[in-house]
């Protein structure tokens, strides 16, 4: 799971108003490389929620990324870098997604978050 | 700038279709509201396999054509007649300026004599070819690896037996190749050397043309609410999209087979980037964050529809109903729980589909899908889900039997989604639900397509009279 995919996600428990941002837990992950595109981050930007996205690449110790952005700082090559490689190279193996509201955790195995719901969660 | 386009006699509700998503593509048409100009040959019916289109530019025709996956090639018309002496006459008034260019002496050239509904012999190919002398080719020939190619192109008029409706009649077209489709893709992608494979798996063919409907290309992200193995997501792949899939069962996107056939390695088979995203989700409750949207530049899925596979959906059948309180899941148990999971009917998966679609694509982007449509004495009656958000631009058909086609739909988003909208688009549905398709319901498209033939009421000329049977095979092939 790369941490866009954890940007998108949220707990969807029911009764769970706030499921945003998951809490990552990440036990292994790895870094594959992902061909830079420039005009896919700067469309995407303005859909990230950066907090998230830089609390989550802290979580797996990636410090690289300031805790606010702004589309100005599309401008620069290196912030393009630094987004590009917490966006799409961190891969999460094995860990878990936790709901900040409730607790439920999402578990990831294999790379894989299974998001499914309980029978009484639904 | 009026091209010959001459198409593989395949898939032929599919083949304009494409050529008019790649021109999108490729930048010929601003919004891709606008359709492309067609033409077709006099006395030629829709289904022949040569029409003639008007691009903008060489160069766009050019590129269409090698990304295409129906079109055998793109060319300048030097020339067309019903006869020889006539096409002397076409290609001598075809204006100088035009032809010179491409027969200079410092050139290469190869010509190519390909016939439609008839075989042409190597002796017959080379008395037509000697029959051009009155081109005047200065450059050298050169089979392998010419700068110019031409094609001298026939189809014949003896009626039903060469796989058109008899209206056609014998045309002779010579033309330089512009641009050809590569269709060597296809047994490299094909699915019977493919890794890991589930029984609905797409063939590659239309794969790719799902992932041409769906403008996949570099700096793009494609997404699969029902990825399965991953079938489409391979075709969005190869051409440089961004891949994003989610599943209901967990076996089939996490596990697979094994370490090494599972849907990861499905894409390092043809050294393709893996998709950024798998999950295990419901796409009947689909876990996206509140106020996330418009992130998805195309979604491209064959939802399951109950012939070969239904879908699921979160929640036990009899919880559902109400019989039954949900069960707790004790703590201890927690970890490797199983949820229960209720049949998911292909109406409801439609409206899903939609809302997700009108939610969570771009402005222009495109909704691509297989939809069934169940045949009534084997004619297609189509009637198609809507939605406020979305135009529908193509509908390809594809007739799988004589009970059921299926229609690839290719819808661009061309309204902003409201929270008015939805509620507008859920009326519509429920309507569309109640007026229409009883067999969207549970099972009722499965019996529709399954159940025995002679409790179908057969009306006086029955369809399964083979004598009665036309030769011309249509949208079959």
């Amino acid at each position: 799971m790369r941490l866009l995919t954890h940007n998108m996600l949220s707990s969807n428990v029911k009764g769970v108003v706030n499921g945003f941002p998951l809490r990552l837990e990440a036990s292994s992950w790895v870094e594959k490389e992902v061909e830079f595109n420039a005009d896919f981050l700067r469309s995407m930007f303005p859909k990230i929620d950066w907090p998230a996205l830089a609390g989550a690449a802290q979580k797996i110790g990636y410090a690289a990324l300031p805790d606010t952005a702004d589309a100005t700082m599309l401008e620069s090559e290196d912030f393009l870098k630094k987004f590009h490689h917490a966006l799409l190279e961190i891969h999460v193996e094995e860990g878990a997604l936790v709901c900040p509201e409730s607790g439920r955790r999402f578990p990831i195995n294999k790379g894989i978050p299974n998001m499914l719901l309980n029978e009484d969660e639904v | 700038m009026w091209f010959l386009c001459v198409f593989f006699h395949r898939l032929l509700d599919y083949r304009r279709p494409e050529v008019e998503s790649l021109a999108v593509l490729f930048g010929s048409d601003g919004d891709g509201s606008r359709s492309l100009e067609w033409k077709l040959p006099e006395g030629h019916h829709i289904d022949s396999p040569f029409h003639f289109v008007s691009l903008p530019s060489e160069d766009i025709a050019k590129k269409i054509a090698r990304r295409s996956i129906l079109v055998k090639g793109i060319y300048e018309l030097w020339g067309q007649g019903d006869s020889h002496e006539e096409l002397e006459l076409a290609i001598k008034n075809f204006p100088e300026e035009r032809k010179l260019p491409y027969l200079t002496a410092d050139s290469t050239f190869r010509i190519i004599v390909d016939s439609f509904g008839k075989v042409i012999s190597f002796q017959e190919q080379n008395e037509r070819i000697e029959g051009l002398r009155y081109i005047p080719f200065k450059g050298r020939v050169d089979l392998r690896n010419p700068d110019h190619k031409f094609w001298l192109m026939e189809t014949d008029d003896y009626g039903s037996n060469n796989g058109l409706p008899p209206v056609v009649k014998r045309t002779i077209f010579f033309g330089r190749e512009v641009g050809a489709g590569d269709r060597k893709l296809l047994p490299t992608y094909q699915l019977k050397s493919r890794n890991y494979l589930g029984p609905t798996a797409m063939d590659a063919e239309v794969a790719f043309l799902m992932a041409n409907q769906g403008l996949a290309q570099p700096g793009k992200l494609v997404y699969d609410p029902f990825v399965g193995t991953g079938s489409i997501l391979v075709a969005a792949a190869h051409f440089g999209a961004m891949t994003m899939g989610a599943d209901i069962d967990i076996r089939v996107v996490r596990d697979g087979r094994g370490p090494d056939c599972n849907v990861w390695s499905n894409f390092k088979q043809y050294g393709l980037p893996v998709p950024i995203s798998l999950l295990r989700a419901d796409n009947n409750l689909p876990p996206w964050r509140p106020g996330l949207k418009e992130v998805f530049d195309a979604i491209i899925c064959d939802p399951p529809y109950g012939v070969r596979a239904g879908g699921r959906k979160s929640g036990g059948r009899k919880l559902l109903k109400g019989t039954v309180d949900p069960y707790i899941v004790p703590e201890e148990k927690k970890s490797d729980h199983i949820p229960s999971t209720a049949p998911y009917s292909l109406a409801e998966c439609m409206h899903d589909l939609l809302d997700l679609a009108a939610k969570m694509l771009v402005m222009g982007g495109r909704l691509v899908f297989f939809f069934p449509v169940v045949r009534e004495d084997g004619v297609t009656n189509a009637q198609f889900p809507e939605h406020p958000c979305f135009t529908l631009v193509a509908s390809c058909e594809q007739i799988l039997s004589l009970r059921y086609s299926r229609h690839l739909l290719t819808m661009v988003k061309t309204g902003p989604y409201t929270e008015e909208i939805a509620e507008t688009a859920k009326n519509m549905h429920l309507n569309f639900k109640e007026n229409h398709l009883k067999w969207l319901e549970d099972g009722n498209l499965h019996s529709a397509v399954f159940s025995p033939a002679d409790s179908q009421p057969l009306s006086g000329n029955s369809k399964f009279n083979k004598d009665s049977k036309p030769k011309y095979r249509g949208k079959h092939v």
